[in-house]
């Protein structure tokens, strides 16, 4: 299994490679071809996800054996938490990878397309599995860069914006991370999150460790489009292909950001008092400013965007609210539930962001608008991407029996539970809002009448695109799942144990 | 510690000149200084006063060596802070085609 480990980042950043050469000579070469590796891929990581449980897998890089219990080499660390993002990393990235199939006949140069897409996917698949704060760094830029390529890619004047307006702040966000990784490797002299862990354990400078913090938690905020943190990405989010979009909204920002931070303020840091309260109102505020941000907008993608802002605050706030029952020690069974919402959501809106995208992308495709005021009455000639845009605006807006309802329940009670009633309050209204916005996208898009003639030969997307986005709804469906006792034990429990145990991640990955 | 203030000092005035720039090629070059200070940080991580370079002399024990991690970290991030400039680089030119200027308050498509 440990051996298995590294094929994640090596088949995909292979795979780049592959189709910039032979894609020159094969035509239709690169496009079956990173179909074919992302399924591998897709499938490698649930046979991981049905097999890891509460083990943990580490992998060190060219052999270096720890001398002294110190590790020396890079350490790839498989748990329950990252088994899970790299499930959806690779599963959304191979939905996406079939729907291009189709989508992506109006751009030229279709190699360069799935070279990038195969590096981002390995560059995410690296961040999510490293164990090592500067591979996290190297991997993390290896997905950056071909995202700002990626957004640019039809090279029109408001792509060519969004890309530079996203690579400014994302490459202000890569120096704060890395000024904070010097400062966490001055303090420490390693760089493996395990180990820094146990070095800060023998006691740390109150003030260093706050301003580590800050660091970090501003530079993978802004990768995360948290709120103060979040103006490239309603731009760079509507203005890349629709398959792109569903991957930045679907999994980058979580991959590249809310895992990031998740698994540092767990299993790095020691979780303070202040900290926790800090991230919570951090999470509280995008999800309401989010939503109110979402509801004025006529773009479909823009719209989309901004709600993913909101999404992830319920993340951000729920996983903070886990944050400050732990660091006060008290209630461990409510912190965990909390946690566990937070991830459920993140996993959830992983698979109906990812579809909303896709529809968003369907509907231009054939109608050439993503202005809501410019479309109506598509239901009838498009059905399926009308059935599958109502099983997604359901499920986000959390309508039981979708998957988004069970989340935010879980979140919701976990507030309750807790103690902030406000905080469950706002998710309440966050949400009717958030149903609200799109029921006007239900009704703009597929049920007004058209009031001009232009629409009767418009048609229902082709299969690969259909493919997907039927494959995707019925994840959205599948997902509610998870609420089930037996499922939630073998998929979602893990995760929570080794993000509730504040020494279990360090100390296992030490003795290895 | 002045070498380090003086790097910070570096930062602030790369992030400054990110800020209040209105030339997409000088928010690209401040964008470098900033670049540039955090290796200059790196690179002082490591130094160690009186230290040698890092080869160990087995007859010597006596003998202090600076860190040679911070050395291959900056190495790396050196490598990649190139694929974003360029990468930068090659939007700002695109950009330059497209409206015909480098002034950013020109270029605002996408607004709300």
């Amino acid at each position: 299994m440990n051996q298995l480990i590294p094929l994640f980042v090596v088949i995909p950043l292979a795979a780049a490679f592959l189709i910039m050469i032979i894609g020159r000579f094969v035509e239709e070469f690169n496009k079956y071809f990173t179909s074919i590796v992302l399924m591998f891929l897709a499938f490698m990581s649930f046979y991981f996800l049905f097999n890891t449980g509460e083990n943990m897998f580490v992998y060190k890089v060219g052999g270096w054996e720890p001398v002294n219990n110190i590790p020396i080499g890079i350490y790839m660390v498989l748990d329950g938490f990252s088994v899970i993002v790299v499930c959806i990393i690779n599963l959304v990235g191979f939905l996406s990878a079939i729907y291009s199939i189709s989508y992506i006949k109006r751009y030229t140069s279709p190699n360069y397309y799935y070279a990038l897409f195969c590096l981002m996917i390995g560059g995410m698949n690296g961040v999510v599995l490293s164990g090592d704060l500067f591979n996290i760094f190297v991997f993390l830029e290896i997905s950056v860069i071909s995202s700002y390529a990626l957004v640019a890619f039809g090279v029109e004047s408001n792509e060519l914006e969004a890309s530079f307006k996203y690579q400014i702040l994302g490459g202000l966000a890569s120096f704060l991370i890395l000024f904070g990784i010097g400062f966490i490797y001055w303090k420490t002299k390693t760089l493996n999150i395990a180990d820094i862990k146990s070095a800060f354990s023998n006691g740390y400078n109150k003030t260093t460790y706050l301003f580590i913090q800050i660091l970090m938690l501003s530079g993978f905020g802004l990768k995360a489009a948290i709120i103060p943190f979040h103006a490239w990405l309603p731009d760079a989010h509507s203005s890349a292909p629709s398959p792109i979009s569903a991957m930045l909204s679907g999994i980058f920002i979580k991959a590249v950001g809310i895992y990031v931070l998740i698994r540092l303020f767990f299993n790095m840091f020691a979780i303070t008092e202040g900290m926790a309260i800090l991230i919570t109102v951090l999470g509280t505020v995008s999800m309401v400013i989010g939503v109110f941000l979402a509801i004025g907008q006529w773009d479909i993608k823009r719209l989309l965007a901004y709600h993913s802002i909101s999404q992830m605050g319920y993340v951000v706030m729920s996983v903070g609210i886990g944050m400050i029952l732990l660091s006060k020690g008290v209630k461990p069974e409510i912190a965990s539930l909390a946690i566990a919402g937070g991830i459920f959501h993140l996993i959830n809106h992983a698979a109906f962001k990812g579809l909303l995208f896709l529809n968003a992308g369907a509907i231009e495709y054939t109608t050439g608008t993503r202005n809501l005021r410019e479309m109506g009455g598509l239901a009838k000639n498009m059905p399926v991407t009308s059935a599958t845009s109502f099983i997604a605006s359901m499920s986000i807006s959390g309508v039981p029996p979708f998957n988004g309802f069970f989340s935010k329940l879980i979140i919701i009670i976990a507030a309750i539970m807790a103690g902030f009633y406000l905080l469950a309050a706002l998710a309440v209204v966050v949400s009717i809002i958030t149903l609200a916005s799109f029921m006007k996208f239900q009704r703009y898009a597929f049920y007004n009448k058209p009031d001009n003639s232009k629409s009767q030969n418009i048609k229902e997307v082709p299969f690969p695109m259909m493919f997907s986005m039927v494959t995707m709804s019925i994840i959205c469906i599948l997902l509610s799942l998870l609420v089930v006792p037996a499922i939630r034990d073998t998929i979602l429990t893990p995760a929570i144990n080794v993000l509730a145990d504040p020494l279990k991640y360090s100390t296992t990955v030490l003795i290895q | 510690m002045i070498a380090y203030i003086m790097c910070f000092i570096l930062f602030l005035t790369g992030l400054y000149g990110v800020i209040t720039r209105r030339n997409l090629v000088k928010i690209a070059v401040s964008l470098s200084i900033m670049e540039i200070s955090t290796f200059l940080f790196f690179a002082l991580l490591g130094y160690i006063d009186g230290g040698v370079a890092p080869i160990v002399d087995p007859s010597d024990p006596a003998k202090v060596y600076v860190d040679p991690l911070p050395q291959a970290l900056v190495l790396t991030a050196i490598v990649i802070g190139l694929a974003t400039t360029s990468m930068l680089m090659a939007v700002i030119i695109r950009l330059y085609r497209k409206y015909g200027t480098f002034d950013i308050r020109e270029i605002k498509n996408l607004r709300g």
